[in-house]
């Protein structure tokens, strides 16, 4: 590893810019809110701006060719954190190829996003502390994936949740809103105790907590029990369910989406809710060790994707349809590393971040012009008013829905394949995995269609100040569909490469000395039928469903609508499958009751009761007492008598 | 070593109050600037003893003794070494800090401010003398010296119940104490049996090994040795205050004023922790390694009962005083672990919660004080009417929560962690106040600052934090992040002793 200050650099500044946002800039105002978007916004995204050209040069510097067994790395020792004993966690960053690709996704899509903000946010009061916030994030952020020791990514895991709450409650003169936020911080506390669970294991098992340590002590042959090495697998995905939305603690981030909408775009898109994936891919060596926990994480993917992917189908609110397909999303991904394709899950995670960034600050911009009307039922024939934001939704939307030559088709492909073609695999997943691609090409097409096609159902007052966003919002929504279009040449699939003349899986390599996966199908030497198979058949499902999507759902917006049978189904995916009402029912109704009877029947009636006793025991004993106190010489006489006669008798009785 | 350093520590805020009572009645309102001039002489000199104190040494340094009474064995001993170094100075931090947060608005003097500012003079004298005593007998008087003060402190300034409140304290932790006496006495005799002079101070209790019968439960529980740790450890706990003897502190906390409070939280329940620490633990370790299940427990039940308190609380101030219950079973569980890990856990934890507790109950002051009011459904929306506030009740929630980066965190995962190493189930349980701190401070944190402005009356009274409660908080946010982020620079004088400490209790670790 190269010793550099660059990943300290790249951490620090958008710490400075949260301190000078946070801090600096209010004692200069003289008020918390005295800031404009411009000032504000331009410090927050020069920060990390600047953060993202260092991570341009720190990962170009690990980007030469590398022989068998090496890990080209650039890392800061920046001092010794805690250290009791053999415990010791410094505080060391470290990028490497995967963690490169984060810092990358993180600096780059979070310029844009914090570009975009100065437009969106440019109506708002308290942007200083908006922009305070994001800065706060993308610093907590890459201290998660530069950490190299799992308290330092947990230092950041939690950050990022703090700054989620944060944004999340930012209006928290709405009490929904600061529950939303509220509600993400615990759901997300849950996840937290099983990851530091899993981080005690770890400790107990290799006695050391830094990453490289734990990979190296795996290779080395260090023997752990399967059973062991389940508990440590599960106790981390644990914490993966919570901050990365998957069964059965995705139920946060719909409520998530009451914060502004750049911020669902980078935290609850792009970034922090892909931190369980890279946590997982980070760890990939130990996660290699149980099949168990590989294949419970591929369900769970599995599961999560189609169920979200239903609900998605089902939502009037744009933002919400978006949140469901992220949920969904995520599941691909995790399918992905459950069945041990870890680069894949990356190479995904990559793609989500440019289109799904691009959908939500496309969808941001149509909810700014639309005088923040979210419901897209109220919308409909934007297309004309709102061009740029159109034609750049239609790219994410078509790189979402698989359409070859955009991302989402390259990175999705490779999940579905990868589902039948490891080892790992099993059939079942690979047919979730296909029914959920289509029903994202359906809920997308449907999204487009209602909200840009069809009639103009926008009310009076908000068609007539219908705008197209301002150059800060509309030139990051360039770049980043020019992202969602060309960025999965990365990772382009052996069968179109050999026909291409040996086009490499570019992403594929770049990762290879951090995921060693022997099974990959998409570098392997035989062409395969299969994946032809799956391309054509993958292509045709995406085109269909997207184009079903699209031209079914302009006026009629309910499935239910077309086929009658589909009612019930439509009720339960409109409302989520009830699972907050399940939750609220069977988690924070008795938690209530719980604590109200500690407070009051326990600690009231019955603790404090026993110990008012005794002093009321006390009393009493000496109320009885008071009696013999009677005043009366004659009574003592006859006690000093009677304890006379009483100690003689003793004497006469006890001595010798 | 004849700098008298210590005795200039603990004496020093005592002779500031006899001074006070020769200044003219007329100078009242300066009396509380009085009291900060003394906080702060005492903290100078408590960092001329942090420069001074040597971190490699493992034993008591600034050693001072005099012969007190010796035919009983009783001398004026004292000494500090790194269990007690940053207890000191967490007296020494929060005593000014409390002060400025808690000053006396303008137009609105405390009845008897003098005889107020003594008691807090006082007792910080208490609290030093408890930390740096080497001698149990002088332990004790300092131990039961705070009791006076904090007595009046309920007695005179508190609320409406403040009677109630201050009898059951001073009862039930008097109770505890003396049996603690009585195990003392019991000590000090077999120690003259042994070496044939008496004598009390803690060094010399190595070399006296009192039996315990480890044959049966029974037989256990009627030895010397088990009967005397319970007499000590019974003063401890109460004043932790372990579950179930906690029911005095949300009382005493309800009706005590803010300072009272923030002293009690912040310090006073420290000094339990400590002698668990320094004397019922390592004097007694079969004991207490026989008992830790009972005690692994009872954190537990603390950490969990305490977080479901709090939740159900309407009361801000009880929510709070609840919340210490819950945050201090993490200290509990840490300290019979007996691993090298937690133990030095449950040291920073006793640091960290003095500043978050302290930071905490400062902030239910300035509610209270502005609003007249405590009920958590009479606030709300705050947050828009008083933004500062907002921030510093946020730091120190965040503290409370332990999120790394805060102060809260270092010592909380050090427990859980080195704690797991021993007793893993333990503390995955005690994993779930992580969750319920969350909970409960998240609930307390919106009901107060976040949502619409509240449309209580006193909301028109409220105004922003000034220059002096500012000082105090920007203190606390230093001590918050300072210790998150760089735990080495505040802890490392005490690692030594750590060392030395854990090891001597490697063999009774089961």
């Amino acid at each position: 590893m190269t010793e550099s200050i660059l990943p300290l650099l790249i951490l620090l500044l958008p710490l400075i810019g949260f301190l000078l946002n946070g801090v600096v800039l209010p004692l200069v105002h003289r008020g918390f809110s005295k800031a404009s978007a411009q000032e504000a916004g331009i410090v927050a995204t020069l920060a990390i701006a600047t953060s993202f050209v260092l991570a341009v040069v720190s990962v170009s510097g690990i980007s030469g060719p590398v022989g068998h067994g090496e890990n080209p790395a650039v890392g800061s020792f920046v001092y010794q954190w805690l250290e009791i004993g053999n415990l010791q966690i410094p505080f060391e960053l470290r990028i490497d190829r995967l963690s490169g690709v984060l810092v990358l996704i993180i600096t780059g899509v979070g310029s844009l996003i914090h570009l975009y903000s100065i437009g969106y946010m440019s109506h708002e009061k308290c942007v200083g502390r908006y922009f305070s916030y994001l800065n706060l994030f993308c610093f907590a952020m890459l201290l998660l994936v530069m950490g190299n020791n799992l308290p330092l990514l947990f230092f950041g895991w939690e950050g990022v949740g703090l700054c989620s709450y944060l944004l999340i409650g930012f209006w928290y003169a709405d009490t929904e809103k600061a529950n939303a936020g509220k509600k993400a911080f615990i759901v997300n506390r849950i996840g937290d105790l099983g990851f530091l669970i899993g981080m005690f294991l770890i400790y107990k098992t290799f006695g050391t907590l830094t990453i490289t340590e734990i990979g190296q002590a795996i290779a080395s042959g260090t023997i752990l029990s399967t059973g062991l090495a389940t508990g440590i697998c599960l106790a981390l995905f644990v914490g993966a369910t919570g901050k990365s939305a998957q069964i059965p603690l995705f139920v946060w981030l719909p409520d998530a989406m009451s914060g502004p909408t750049p911020v669902s775009a980078l935290i609850h898109a792009a970034t922090m809710v892909t931190a369980g994936v890279y946590m997982i891919a980070r760890l990939n060596p130990l996660f290699d060790l149980s099949p168990m926990a590989m294949s419970v994480i591929a369900n769970v993917g599995a599961f999560t994707a189609l169920m979200a992917g239903t609900i998605a189908i089902a939502q009037k609110d744009i933002k919400k349809v978006l949140a469901y397909s992220t949920v969904s999303q995520l599941g691909f991904m995790f399918l992905a590393c459950g069945v041990g394709a870890y680069q894949t899950a990356v190479f995904h995670l990559m793609t989500h971040a440019f289109f799904k960034a691009l959908l939500f600050l496309g969808s941001g911009s149509v909810i700014h012009a639309c005088s923040g009307e979210q419901d897209m039922t109220k919308m409909g024939g934007l297309k004309k008013h709102l061009p740029h934001t159109y034609l750049t939704m239609l790219v994410g939307s078509l790189a979402i829905s698989g359409i070859p030559i955009f991302s989402g088709f390259f990175s999705k492909d490779e999940i579905l394949y990868s589902t039948i073609a490891l080892p790992a695999g099993q059939s079942h997943l690979f047919i979730i995995g296909v029914i959920t691609a289509a029903l994202t090409a359906i809920y997308t097409g449907r999204m487009l269609a209602i909200t840009f096609f069809g009639s103009e159902r926008l009310e009076h007052e908000k068609l007539h100040h219908l705008h197209e966003s301002p150059a800060t919002m509309l030139v990051p929504l360039y770049v980043l569909a020019i992202l969602a279009t060309f960025g999965g040449l990365l990772g382009i699939p052996h069968l179109l490469g050999g026909f291409l003349g040996h086009l490499p899986h570019v992403l594929s390599g770049w990762l290879d000395p951090v995921i060693h996966t022997p099974h990959l199908p998409l570098v392997g030497i035989q062409l395969s039928l299969h994946e032809g198979v799956v391309m054509v058949g993958s292509i045709i499902l995406a085109v269909g469903c997207f184009s079903l999507g699209f031209r079914a759902f302009r006026e009629k917006f309910n499935v239910s609508q077309f086929i009658p049978s589909f009612t019930g189904a439509q009720k339960l995916w409109e409302n989520k499958y009830y699972v907050d009402e399940i939750y609220h029912t069977i988690v924070v109704v008795p938690l209530r009751a719980l604590a109200d009877f500690s407070a009051n029947i326990i600690d009231k009636l019955v603790i404090d009761n026993i110990v008012l006793s005794f002093g009321r025991a006390t009393r009493d004993l000496g109320k009885r007492m008071r009696v013999i106190q009677t005043g009366d010489i004659q009574t003592y006489a006859l006690g000093l008598a009677i304890g006379l006669i009483t100690l003689l008798w003793m004497g006469h009785k006890l001595l010798p | 070593m004849t700098s008298c350093l210590l005795s200039w520590i603990i004496f020093t805020p005592l002779l500031m109050a006899v001074i006070l009572f020769l200044l003219p009645k007329a100078w009242e309102q300066h009396f509380r600037s009085w009291a900060l001039i003394a906080s702060l002489a005492n903290l100078l000199l408590s960092l001329k003893l942090w420069y001074g104190f040597d971190g490699q040494i493992g034993g008591f340094q600034f050693i001072e003794i005099l012969p007190w009474i010796p035919s009983f064995g009783i001398s004026y001993a004292l000494g500090i070494d790194g269990i007690s170094l940053p207890l000191v100075m967490l007296t020494a931090v929060i005593s000014p800090i409390a002060i400025l947060g808690t000053w006396p608005k303008a137009g609105n003097p405390l009845k008897k401010e003098r005889f107020f500012v003594a008691m807090v003079l006082l007792l910080q004298t208490g609290m030093y003398g408890t930390f740096l005593a080497t001698d149990l007998f002088l332990f004790y008087f300092f131990w039961e010296i705070v009791l006076i003060p904090m007595f009046f402190m309920i007695g005179i300034w508190g609320g409406k119940e403040r009677v109630y409140a201050t009898v059951k304290f001073f009862l039930y932790t008097m109770v505890g104490s003396l049996l603690m006496l009585v195990a003392i006495f019991y000590l000090v005799r077999t120690q003259q049996e042994v070496t044939g002079v008496p004598s009390a101070i803690m060094t010399n209790f190595n070399s006296v090994k009192i039996p315990l019968d480890q044959s049966s439960w029974g037989a256990a529980l009627a030895s010397p040795q088990m009967l005397l740790f319970l007499a000590f450890a019974l003063a401890f706990v109460i004043k932790v205050p372990m579950v179930p003897f906690h029911t005095w502190l949300p009382d005493a906390h309800v009706q005590a004023p803010t300072l009272g409070s923030v002293f009690l939280a912040a310090v006073l329940l420290k000094m339990g922790t400590y002698g668990l620490m320094r004397v019922a633990i390592p004097f007694f370790p079969q004991s207490a390694a026989m008992l830790s299940p009972f005690f692994y427990a009872l954190g537990i039940i603390g950490i969990i009962h305490g977080a479901l308190c709090a939740l159900g609380q309407t009361d801000f101030k009880r929510l709070v005083a609840y919340s210490s219950v819950s945050h201090m079973g993490y200290i509990i569980v840490g300290l019979f672990s007996f691993e090298k890990v937690a133990l030095s856990g449950s040291l920073y934890q006793m640091i960290n919660h003095g500043i978050s507790a302290g930071g905490l109950f400062m902030i239910v002051g300035f509610l209270y004080e502005r609003m007249h009011t405590r009920n958590l459904a009479d606030f709300g929306g705050l947050a828009k009417v008083v933004p500062m506030m907002a921030v510093a009740f946020m730091i120190i929630t965040l503290s409370s929560v332990a999120l790394p980066g805060t102060n809260g965190f270092v010592g909380e995962f050090a427990i859980l962690i080195g704690s797991f190493q021993v007793a893993p189930v333990v503390a995955a349980v005690c994993g779930l106040g992580v969750i319920l701190g969350a909970v409960y401070a998240l609930k307390a944190y919106q009901m107060v600052m976040l949502g619409p402005v509240s449309g209580h009356e006193g909301v028109q009274h409220l105004y922003d934090i000034n220059a002096k409660e500012i000082a105090a908080m920007v203190g606390l946010a230093i001590l918050v992040f300072g210790i998150g982020f760089f735990p080495e620079f505040f802890f490392a004088k005490s690692k030594a002793t750590l060392e030395i400490y854990a090891n001597g209790l490697v063999p009774f670790l089961k």
